[in-house]
């Protein structure tokens, strides 16, 4: 039997997202201080397994881990015996026979951190799969929704919009999941090729390729990166029509709201998806969502290493409770 | 289960409250440099009391709020719920730091404020305060200031609040 892991965001549900977000807000405060260090995961080995390029998933994983005081090894697919025809079960499993108390796993496959839950002990965390999920970014993009608009009690009533390639986006699966799961009103808008086939009630709340009808009555408004592989596709004439219809322009820019905020998950295509310097949107969190990112994910790793099953909820006099039973 | 028995009064507390302050002005020849941390969660209420019935003998002293629950010596072993986030708005280090929690139990939840006070910076001396003492260390810690000492078997629980002390 596998420990407790993070494949989607349904392994949380509403009660969980929240449980970590409190959490998060715990490890924003251990990051403001001086000396951003806290012993809670002494003696847990946390193993990045990346099968596809990262920049800042892995580092925001690698420094989460460290900042909990975990032990980190870092694997990556390029430079490991993947190269000499080991298979991605006998890698796991030999990494696991090092003594690993987490996976932290990206790869281009669908469904591939399933299967290394299925074979390990270990908790197993998704950080990316193929065009599945990435559970992580959905949670730090929640997190910076509630901190900027001191949103603690959920996201009934914000209206979000989602804009880009939602059909090859892991990021748009989890994050319009867990804003709808805390109550937000998702519009994906993007053209009709890069719409993904379960589009729909089960997927948004509203779906548009007009952009413009709605930018001015959104609270969050969330870039997309556009993949430029897609343009080979032929499922976008050109990037320049893109960014004439989805892109947020100067223009577009004039229309968002005061307290718009703006995300992107990152890398950012400055001039398809953006066309405007973000440093000069006042709504703009995007630096806010790398920087939270690495709370959330100490408080993920807490949540699966450290806190020995869920959270209870707190009893009065819990101070001190010893691990002995009643003796009446 | 034990019926609940209710072992002090919110006049006792209030009592035991202030006595407490007068002790801590006593001990440290006045407040000056010194502050109050209460531990979540039971002890902010506290801290919270003494720093008022310390404003109204003396003079006011900065009151923070820490959670230990990053430093516990039994993460994995039990479910967490932390308080409510740290909040030392005050420069730690040189300062007589009261840590102040409502019940001293087995000592383990002082040893990790200890150690997470110490993650703020040097106290020039820290000193506890708890409202109930109720035995059973299982570590080297003793409390300076005592609102009630309280024979208790291990098994049962005890709660401190303003409005009293209860055994179940």
């Amino acid at each position: 039997m596998s420990a407790r892991s993070l494949l989607t965001i349904d392994d949380l549900g509403s009660s969980g997202i929240m449980r970590v977000l409190d959490l998060a807000d715990h490890m924003a405060e251990v990051n403001r201080r001086p000396n951003p260090k806290v012993p809670a995961l002494r003696g847990k080995t946390v193993c990045n397994v990346f099968f596809e390029d990262s920049t800042r998933t892995r580092l925001s994983f690698e420094t989460a881990a460290k900042r909990l005081s975990a032990d980190t090894m870092t694997f990556a697919a390029s430079q490991s015996s993947i190269n000499k025809g080991e298979s991605l079960r006998d890698t796991i499993e030999t990494i696991a026979a090092m003594g690993v108390d987490a996976f932290v796993v990206r790869h281009k496959s669908s469904g591939a951190p399933q299967l290394i839950a299925g074979w390990t002990q270990a908790s197993v965390i998704n950080a990316g799969d193929g065009w599945h999920a990435h559970p992580t970014q959905a949670l730090l993009d929640a997190y910076t929704v509630r901190t900027a608009l001191s949103r603690t009690g959920g996201f009934d009533g914000l209206r979000m919009a989602i804009v880009g390639d939602v059909k090859h986006s892991r990021v748009a699966r989890s994050t319009v999941q867990a804003f709808r799961m805390l109550g937000a009103h998702v519009t994906v808008v993007a053209p009709r090729t890069l719409l993904p086939p379960d589009v729909g009630d089960r997927f948004a709340d509203a779906v548009t390729d007009r952009l413009d009808d709605l930018i001015g009555d959104v609270d969050v408004l969330y870039l997309l990166r556009m993949q430029h592989e897609r343009m080979h596709e032929a499922l976008v004439p050109s990037l320049r029509e893109y960014t004439t219809r989805f892109g947020l322009t100067p223009r577009r820019a004039a229309m968002l709201g005061p307290q718009t905020l703006v995300m992107h998950p990152g890398p950012m295509n400055r001039g398809v998806e953006i066309a405007v310097d973000p440093a000069e949107l006042p709504g703009a969190v995007i630096t806010q969502q790398v920087t939270n990112g690495i709370a959330v994910r100490m408080a993920v790793l807490f949540d699966l290493l450290g806190s020995g099953g869920p959270i209870a909820p707190t009893t009065d006099a819990a101070t001190d409770v010893t691990t002995e039973g009643p003796t009446e | 289960m034990v019926a609940a028995k209710q072992v002090l009064g919110p006049d006792d507390v209030r009592r035991a409250v202030t006595r407490m302050a007068h002790e801590i002005i006593e001990r440290n020849r006045g407040v000056d440099g010194v502050v109050l941390v209460g531990i979540q969660h039971g002890g902010v209420w506290l801290a919270a009391s003494l720093a008022e019935e310390i404003a109204r003998i003396d003079t006011p002293v900065p009151v923070g709020s820490l959670d230990a629950s990053l430093y516990r010596d039994d993460i994995g072993l039990r479910p967490v719920a932390p308080g409510a986030v740290s909040d030392l708005s005050f420069d730690v280090d040189g300062v007589t730091a009261v840590l102040v929690d409502d019940v001293l139990f087995t000592g383990r939840t002082v040893r990790a404020a200890l150690d997470a006070l110490a993650d703020y910076g040097r106290p020039r001396a820290v000193q506890l305060a708890v409202l109930v003492d109720r035995g059973h260390r299982e570590l080297p810690i003793r409390p300076d200031f005592v609102g009630k000492n309280l024979p208790t078997s291990t098994g049962e629980d005890v709660s401190a609040t303003a409005e009293g002390v209860v055994i179940s």
